[in-house]
């Protein structure tokens, strides 16, 4: 009985926060529509998502790059199919990669420091203050940080894909040798659009959703600074698991299309 | 003279906690008026549901001729310039300087040709009225707490509100600092002519600030009067306060 009620709890829990994320989104789209845009803040916002991750994103897509390459490459020559290093890398980074690897870091890093810093400033009250002083703290906090993840997400992941491939070139040329110009072309020729145009838009959902979630865990934030850490941390988590929904959905929806 | 604020029958719960009942009160212009209460007793609660910040289960609310609770969001902005408010946490904006902070109220209420000619001036004298000009390019982060909260009343005054809310002026503050930041409140007040509520338990602080204190218990108006009539009391609720 015991754990029926707990069961019981935890669905009840769920659903509640579901409902509220989707809420806070219906709150989004009313809220973006009115007029008296907040440029400034949403160019800052652009600026920091972009700067806070760029690095980051930077470093792990060169690596995976290169890993994705070192490893494939055994299997590759046991088939005699060496030469098709460049196409699969290029073909594995931009599908699946670097969008999932950079919206997982967005998530980690974006994700967290929304949650922390609105969290922050609603137990301080600032947000209050922010209210009482006649401004929308929906429209000046949440509205921005979510519109510039979602801008800023598919541009970091075309930055991954490029320096993935930077990755892959070095990857190559460790054991074998390809020109850069040769790399390059390879790399291009294995791509169509259908494997363009879904995952750049599967970026601007993915972006979108950390932006979501990591705005709802600090603009709902509660218990003081106990609180704070709590939405940092359920952001992120949170932020990650629904990348990979998405990221399965997205996969879907193209088979479904013909586009693999 | 119609009073600034005029509250009639404020009831606020939370679940099965009744937070105000049937509170009642009124305001005039150019008046200090005092809210004495223990931690809990809805103090809080109750400025909070002046300004909107939170809504009311029942009861009316009429802040400078306008009922509250019938206003859109536009109105209730507008209305919003016209009262200031002080928080007990000073909710500083901390990844603004002084300046931005201070800005921040202008950005609504003033236009953009407007702000470009007068926010500077407008800064300056607020910073000039507490006394922290120098500090105008500094960080929250860089002030004490006094500083701060002297800071946040400056960023109250900037748009001449007509009524100014103090939400515990002076909790965690020694009592030099205590002092000084009431006898701010009270140069405010004389410079602007404007009215003021004052939440406090401090009894230094409502001593010297206010004109008439209202004493909340168990979320009712359980006694009104001037400060010192107050004191004199021999109702055992409101002697505990004094002693």
């Amino acid at each position: 009985m015991g754990t029926v009620k707990l069961l019981k709890q935890i669905d009840n829990a769920f659903f509640r926060e579901v409902g509220e994320i989707a809420q806070f989104t219906a709150r989004f789209f009313q809220t973006v529509t009115k007029p008296k845009q907040e440029w400034e803040e949403f160019i800052n916002q652009c600026f920091w998502v972009g700067y806070k991750t760029l690095t980051l994103v930077g470093i792990t897509a060169f690596i995976m790059g290169l890993v994705l390459t070192i490893q494939s490459r055994p299997t590759l020559v046991e088939f005699g199919a060496e030469s098709l290093l460049p196409s699969m890398v290029s073909v594995s980074l931009v599908r699946e990669i670097s969008p999932v690897i950079t919206a997982l870091i967005c998530a980690g890093k974006i994700g967290s420091g929304m949650g922390a810093e609105l969290g922050s400033m609603r137990v301080t009250e600032q947000i209050d203050a922010m209210e009482v002083s006649g401004t929308n703290p929906f429209k000046y906090l949440v509205v921005t940080r979510v519109l510039a993840s979602t801008v800023m997400v598919p541009i970091l992941s075309s930055v991954g894909i490029a320096i993935g491939l930077c990755g892959g070139y070095l990857g190559v040329n460790i054991r074998g040798h390809i020109s850069w110009n040769l790399f390059w072309h390879q790399a291009f020729e294995a791509l169509s659009f259908g494997d363009l145009i879904p995952s750049l838009i599967k970026t601007f959902f993915f972006g979108f959703a950390i932006g979501i979630i990591g705005c709802y865990k600090g603009y709902n934030s509660k218990k003081g600074t106990e609180g704070v850490g709590q939405s940092a941390t359920t952001a992120v988590i949170v932020a990650s698991l629904v990348v990979f929904v998405l990221d399965l959905i997205a996969v879907q929806v193209t088979d479904l299309l013909g586009l693999t | 003279m119609e009073p600034v604020i005029q509250i009639k029958d404020l009831n606020k719960s939370f679940g099965d906690n009744h937070v105000l009942r049937n509170f009642n009160m009124a305001i005039n212009a150019g008046e200090n008026l005092a809210i004495l209460g223990k931690s809990g007793s809805g103090k809080s609660v109750l400025i909070k549901c002046i300004i909107s910040l939170m809504e009311v289960d029942s009861g009316e609310m009429i802040v400078l001729g306008k009922d509250i609770q019938l206003l859109n969001s536009d109105e209730l902005d507008s209305l919003r310039a016209e009262v200031g408010f002080l928080f007990q946490s000073n909710a500083l904006y901390d990844s603004m300087t002084i300046r931005e902070n201070l800005e921040f109220p202008l950005r609504r209420h003033w236009s953009k040709e407007e702000r470009k000619k007068g926010a500077d001036a407008a800064v300056k004298e607020a910073l000039e009225d507490v006394g922290l000009s120098h500090t105008i390019d500094m960080m929250p982060a860089e002030l004490s707490g006094g500083m701060r909260k002297r800071i946040a009343l400056a960023r109250a005054l900037i748009l001449r509100p007509k009524v100014i809310m103090y939400d515990e002026p002076t909790t965690g503050l020694d009592p030099i600092t205590s002092r000084e930041i009431s006898n701010l409140m009270l140069s405010v007040q004389k410079k602007y002519k404007s009215a003021a509520l004052i939440i406090s338990h401090d009894l230094n602080c409502i001593k010297m600030t206010s004109n008439r204190v209202i004493m909340l218990i168990e979320g009712t108006r359980y006694a009104e009067d001037t400060y010192e009539n107050l004191r004199k009391s021999e109702d055992p609720k409101i002697k505990e306060f004094f002693d």
